[in-house]
């Protein structure tokens, strides 16, 4: 079996779970998955370290599901860039989103890291974010980088209302709210960009597999 | 009868719209992996059934009311079908009250009204209007989510409502009753099959969870039904990366206490869930009261 460290865990008669050790490999099987779903899949939902594939078992038993995730080579390395059928390329297949650096909790995420607000600023517009998976809100994604250096705890207790465009780190994650919500990721700026759109297709600027570069724009 | 038509346009004025009147289609399946539940009516048989009495496909909207305590009055000739809870049903008119059946097509005169009493079984009433209710869809559902609040807001006192002129509607059936039966008063036997997380609990608890009568709480919406029972007895401790759930999972968060999902609970969970109910059974759920016993078997 080539696919070791992939566990198929049973849920109900409608969905298989395939564990994974890290999100990395979710970055890698994700878009292999997306890419060849056999009739009757209905949904690919990837999470931090696993993704939930669920099916219609009238048209796709649950036992070909599994021989079908079972089977599924994982991409050899993790594919940045847009995910198929979004239609939100930027330049060179990226997502620009400008951000303003004014965010509540820039001089505390700047402490907690024991660097400057303008340290955390230029780590948060150097690297390049994918976003991993979704499922706080409509359109919100968790946004992954490698060599970032940004992980912070969440702040000790939610905010009861965080405005749309606000940009927060949480863990290892950066991510923008796609509209007014209850929230507890550190606040380090604001975006106008539009993150959800129902109207718009698709609805979500950030889907799974898509690649973000944040760019600093004046107040 | 406009046979294979639109039907004529009407409306449907909320009188009163109970505790929480909403408009339920087939959902938005398919865009989980952008946050999106699949929400939909909660008993899509009971739904599907009420849409076919009155010679509707199976998916167009309908209202989805809780407990009952609505009235509803047409502006035009307006056929009509109740179905899921059961309850007293009757039409208010120009010559006085007269009963309406369940489960079964009956018409509005212009100007009657449909008073829905409070549910003697089950919860969720279905009301299916002949030509669907014809609201803006979002994201391809008229389907209200009361968790990200997609769709169409919940119908208050005073509201409109379009009828028919936008789903495609066959003859009303020569049907005279649809043999359903109310939803059962007594304990509910739901199957369940293992979880993803099963290892995260001890030894017994995959007994544990089929061997008890579990009670139905006041905390059961659409999100899902908090059962009460003696907890079950986790063996791990941290925290579970977030991870996709489906519909009819029972989670367990940190109090042992497992949390049935429904259509409209969040895409991704950070509790582990210990079994999920059979897909075919989980409209059952939808109709449970609270102080209602449930078994999983």
């Amino acid at each position: 079996m080539t696919n070791a460290g992939r566990r198929l865990l049973p849920s109900g008669d409608a969905a298989v779970l395939v564990d994974l050790d890290a999100l990395d490999d979710v970055l890698r099987l994700y878009p292999a998955l997306r890419a060849s779903p056999p009739a009757g899949v209905l949904d690919i939902v990837p999470g931090a370290r696993s993704i939930l594939v669920t099916c219609d078992s009238d048209v796709l038993p649950l036992a070909a599901l599994r021989a079908w995730l079972a089977g599924t080579p994982a991409a050899t390395a993790a594919r940045t860039g847009t995910a198929a059928g979004t239609g939100v390329t930027g330049s060179a297949g990226t997502v620009q989103i400008p951000v303003r650096y004014d965010g509540e909790d820039l001089d505390e995420v700047a402490r907690l890291l024991g660097t400057t607000p303008r340290d955390v600023v230029r780590r948060h517009t150097g690297a390049t974010w994918t976003v991993a998976f979704g499922g706080f809100a409509p359109g919100f994604g968790y946004l992954v980088s490698r060599g970032a250096a940004l992980a912070v705890p969440r702040r000790p207790s939610p905010r009861p209302l965080v405005p749309a465009g606000a940009v927060g780190l949480a863990g290892e994650f950066s991510g923008v709210y796609p509209r007014p919500s209850p929230g507890g990721w550190q606040l380090i700026g604001r975006t106008d960009a539009v993150l959800w759109d129902p109207d718009a297709e698709p609805a979500a600027l950030l889907v799974p597999g898509v690649s973000v570069r944040f760019r600093e724009v004046g107040s | 009868m406009t046979a294979g038509g639109r039907g004529a346009a009407g409306e449907l004025r909320i009188e009163r719209s109970g505790p929480l009147l909403l408009i339920q289609d087939a959902g938005r399946p398919g865009q989980a992996a952008l946050g999106v539940p699949a929400s939909g009516a909660l008993d899509p048989v009971a739904a599907a059934a009420a849409n076919r009495l009155v010679g509707n496909g199976p998916s167009s909207a309908v209202l989805e009311l809780l407990l009952g305590g609505a009235l509803l009055r047409a502006s035009a000739p307006t056929w009509i079908a109740v179905t899921g809870a059961a309850g007293a049903l009757e039409v208010q008119g120009p010559g006085g009250v007269r009963p309406a059946p369940w489960t079964a097509a009956f018409r509005l005169d212009a100007g009657e009204a449909l008073a829905i009493g409070p549910a003697q079984y089950g919860v969720r009433y279905y009301l299916a209007v002949r030509g669907g209710v014809g609201v803006p869809a979002t994201l391809g559902s008229r389907s209200s989510d009361t968790l990200s609040g997609l769709g169409p807001a919940p119908l208050r006192d005073g509201d409109v409502v379009p009828v028919g002129g936008v789903d495609p509607i066959g003859p009303v059936p020569p049907l005279d009753l649809l043999p359903a039966s109310a939803p059962p008063a007594g304990e509910v036997t739901l199957r369940v099959l293992p979880g993803p997380r099963l290892d995260w609990f001890a030894a017994s608890a995959w007994d544990a969870l089929r061997a008890r009568s579990w009670t139905v709480t006041a905390e059961a919406d659409r999100v899902g039904v908090r059962l009460d029972g003696p907890p079950l007895e986790r063996v791990r401790d941290d925290e579970l990366p977030s991870e996709g759930v489906v519909t009819g999972a029972l989670q367990v968060p940190p109090s042992g206490l497992p949390i049935l999902f429904l259509a409209d609970h969040p895409v991704t969970g950070g509790y582990p869930v210990v079994g999920v109910v059979r897909r075919v059974d989980v409209r059952l759920a939808s109709q449970l009261r609270p102080g209602q016993a449930v078994r999983f078997r």
